[in-house]
């Protein structure tokens, strides 16, 4: 298994206040991570360094490396805009834009300056198992989509650009546990051609896609291995309570 | 008891609300009213295609000429003028005091704009006289500088502060997921704002712009200072106009009362509400485009 993103020794502080302690983690090639941990703990944080979200907040402070593959991504001489062409973002509430569900996937390669035909459409939304549900209205804003929709119409913008990872925050919090499952579905799918991060507070979720669990707590990376390993034989204490719901 | 008197509370408001509701739509309709009886006694003498079709305002001479064009084109013109210059300056400020500016410059510069709306508009036409036309005059070489250029440029800066403002609200209030999402698929700052936040704060700025409109057009102390008033069809923003708004401030201080001429003021100024109606039915229009890609 090869190494493809990886944060060596990342502190993160929003105006002072420390939010990640000196982590630590490896997320491999074609596998799907899991990121669990309480509320607060840091996962989104993390997640979103991994596409330096963060530039956006003036007050965030961000020390040590992120590397996707042997690429510092925080270097000076990389433009964000690649970094976050090559690894895509899903995010926790479905955000399509207030465009139609075409626009939607066009909109990320045309900006990127992609070919943005009708077969590239088509080829994103069928990876995303969309295709056959919004074929026929391509036209339509896509708000009116079903929840579920949405989030997988978000899935195939991020496909669509062909990136190396996809991070995905919570995809699932919002959406009824049909939905849920047709994403879960979908995200084991896309292991075969990304290599994919994921939020969760879903500990049966984490236990039925992530090949990696990563367990957090306040801010630093407690536990880590197989998610089989993790929630059988948890090797922290605190670890072993979160999973079994002691505390959450 | 107490139960009683809330629900009493309860409908006393209500019908009161009611009442101030339907007090404003009697008030529109009282003006709208009174507009158009006065306009008909005008149509008795005046056929209503000469009005809007003639070319020549002049009510006082020998054989009195009720035509219109002048006075609307020099509306139009000077509205249009206006628009050229606020809306691309006041769509830019709204976008870089949104997303560009720091929150001490935002500070500075919201109140100031904010000032910018309390100016009375003749101190704006008094500026306008002293000020801007004489450095158009110098500029293009005219005699004197108070033509359809100085009005535009005069009315922009009026229509600024309600462009800027509420384009501003209206880009604020644009979901940060949508942002998020568009730096998420590589977009720039620019990308962004372009193609993601001022289509989606589109119906807002719509409004922000038909307002601006509204108040141009409707503006009357600052044109009638700074335009020179002459009633002649213009042929370009060097000439001096006379608007709608102006011919009725200057004549119906002078006009004889129930004469021909004083109806025909009433007809300008329905003329002018069912402008303006159009310009916010327009927006109205474009609000509605917009919004069928919003969420509910």
């Amino acid at each position: 298994m090869k190494t493809k993103l990886s944060a060596e020794n990342l502190n993160i502080s929003f105006a002072n206040k420390q939010i990640l302690k000196n982590v630590n983690v490896n997320f491999q090639e074609n596998e799907i991570t899991a990121l669990i941990g309480p509320s607060g703990c840091g996962k989104s944080t993390l997640l979103r360094s991994l596409n330096r979200m963060h530039d956006l907040i003036p007050y965030a402070d961000i020390q040590g490396l992120v590397k996707l593959e042997d690429i510092n991504i925080y270097a000076k001489s990389i433009p964000v805009t690649e970094i976050r062409k090559r690894i895509g973002m899903v995010f926790q509430k479905a955000n399509p834009f207030p465009k139609s569900i075409y626009e939607n996937i066009a909109y990320g390669l045309r900006i990127n300056n992609l070919p943005h035909d009708k077969t590239v459409i088509e080829k994103a939304l069928t990876e995303a198992f969309l295709w056959d549900e919004v074929k026929d209205d391509l036209k339509m804003p896509a708000h009116r989509l079903s929840g579920g929709q949405q989030q997988r119409l978000c899935i195939a913008r991020a496909v669509a650009l062909r990136p190396e990872v996809i991070l995905m925050d919570e995809p699932c919090s919002a959406l009824d546990p049909v939905s849920t499952l047709k994403i879960e579905e979908l995200i084991l799918h896309l292991k075969q051609k990304y290599t994919i991060v994921i939020v969760t507070h879903n500990m049966q979720q984490a236990q039925r896609i992530a090949d990696k669990t990563f367990f957090m707590y306040l801010g630093e990376v407690k536990e880590s291995g197989n998610t089989k390993d993790i929630f059988e034989n948890p090797k922290h204490e605190m670890t072993k309570n979160y999973i079994s719901g002691i505390f959450g | 008891m107490k139960y009683k008197i809330r629900i009493l509370l309860d409908t006393i408001f209500k019908d009161i609300f009611k009442a101030t509701g339907l007090l404003v739509l009697f008030l529109l309709g009282g003006i709208l009213a009174l507009l158009i009886y006065n306009s008909i006694s005008f149509f008795m003498d005046v056929k209503p295609l000469e009005f809007i079709t003639g070319m020549e305002w002049n009510p006082t001479g020998k054989s009195p000429k009720y035509g219109m064009l002048p006075l609307i084109l020099s509306t139009t013109l000077v509205t249009f003028g206006a628009m050229i210059i606020a809306i691309p300056l006041g769509v830019g400020t709204a976008a870089f005091i949104s997303e560009y500016a720091g929150s001490r410059l935002k500070n500075i510069l919201k109140p100031a704009i904010e000032m910018l709306a309390a100016v009375p508009s003749v101190v704006i036409g008094f500026l306008g006289i002293v000020v801007v036309s004489p450095g158009l005059a110098n500029l293009a070489d005219l005699p004197n500088g108070l033509n359809a250029l100085n009005g535009a440029i005069l009315l922009a800066v009026m229509a600024l502060p309600t462009i800027i403002t509420i384009s501003e609200d209206a880009i604020h209030a644009v979901p940060k997921t949508y942002k998020e999402a568009s730096y998420g698929v590589g977009a720039t700052k620019w990308q962004t704002l372009r193609k993601v936040i001022i289509p989606a704060a589109g119906p807002g700025i719509i409004s922000a712009i038909m307002l601006g409109v509204g108040r141009a057009i409707g503006e009357t102390m600052t044109v009638l200072m700074a335009t020179g008033n002459a009633a002649l069809i213009p042929k370009g923003f060097f000439d001096s106009v006379k608007t709608m708004t102006a011919t009725i401030a200057i004549e119906m201080g002078e006009v004889p009362y129930q004469t021909t001429h004083y109806y025909g003021l009433y007809a300008l100024a329905t003329m002018l509400f069912f402008m303006t109606l159009i310009a916010n039915l327009v927006g109205e229009y474009f609000i509605n485009r917009f919004r069928k890609y919003h969420a509910t």
